[in-house]
């Protein structure tokens, strides 16, 4: 081959990446976010039932959410036990991920994964392997702004 | 009333994080993390909790409450304990999703096993 004709069929890196760019599936956005904002609602609407019904039991307002709380993560640990919850989130992405059933289901299912490894060395060790950043940077955070209301 | 808020507002923190999801190449739990850190900053000049008072359960089930819980542990023993309330009052009002995530997270992995 001539040396002119294998430039021709060169890519610059810059071409591949443009190539890639256009040819990578995208995601159906208006689609995704419908469904998100659907499954994340319910989600809510839910749990403002839920709210209700603790109120209802004679906790105040606020701490009535504790206990909310504490049955939407029963809830989320439940379905990612039985395996369901993956088939839900597959379709209503952050819809199940950014209620507390998406911390749940984290925590879980690192703990159901590393289960073969051990109940210490696996299930207690790795279970925060994926929502350890949450409570850490949610920590880090709370540390500022608390020394920032110490302070001033 | 109360029940369409939930579902409006809780709808949308969702709509935020599907398109973190589908516009950045940010994992799961960056978006988590950044949840809870927007939550937590949101919670420091105290919008969170009017956003609470607003929506209920639409603002308290999202991963930002978590981040503001964490904030207001921190200020209100900071207020009344200076410094070193920042310590031991950050898990005040958190405890519980924190002590439930453990507890059911473990009961699951003694119940079920991995699929797949």
């Amino acid at each position: 081959m001539s040396r002119n004709l294998k430039e021709k069929f060169q890519l610059s890196a810059k071409e591949y990446q443009d190539m890639v760019q256009q040819k990578k599936p995208r995601p159906p956005l208006l689609k995704n976010m419908v469904v998100a904002f659907v499954s994340g609602g319910l989600i809510c609407l839910l749990g403002q039932l839920v709210l209700n019904f603790f109120i209802g039991m004679g906790f105040t307002t606020q701490e009535a959410s504790n206990p909310t709380v504490a049955f939407f993560i029963f809830l989320g640990a439940l379905a990612t036990g039985l395996g369901v919850f993956d088939k839900i989130a597959h379709h209503t992405g952050a819809g199940t991920a950014i209620p507390v059933t998406g911390f749940a289901n984290s925590i879980t299912s690192a703990a159901l994964e590393f289960k073969r490894e051990g109940f210490v060395a696996g299930v207690g060790s790795k279970m925060f392997l994926l929502a350890g950043s949450v409570i850490v940077f949610g920590v880090m955070t709370a540390l500022v702004i608390g020394l920032i209301s110490a302070v001033i | 009333m109360e029940y369409l808020l939930a579902f409006v507002v809780g709808g949308l923190f969702c709509v935020v994080g599907q398109l973190l999801f589908d516009l950045t190449s940010w994992t799961p739990g960056h978006v988590l993390t950044a949840f809870t850190v927007a939550g937590g900053l949101l919670g420091g000049v105290g919008w969170y909790d009017k956003l609470i008072e607003f929506a209920g359960a639409g603002a308290s089930l999202p991963i930002s409450s978590f981040g503001n819980a964490l904030v207001n542990g921190a200020m209100s023993e900071a207020a009344a304990n200076g410094v070193i309330g920042v310590l031991t009052g950050m898990f005040e009002l958190t405890s519980t999703g924190v002590t439930a995530a453990i507890i059911f997270g473990f009961l699951a992995a003694v119940v079920f096993s991995p699929r797949g």
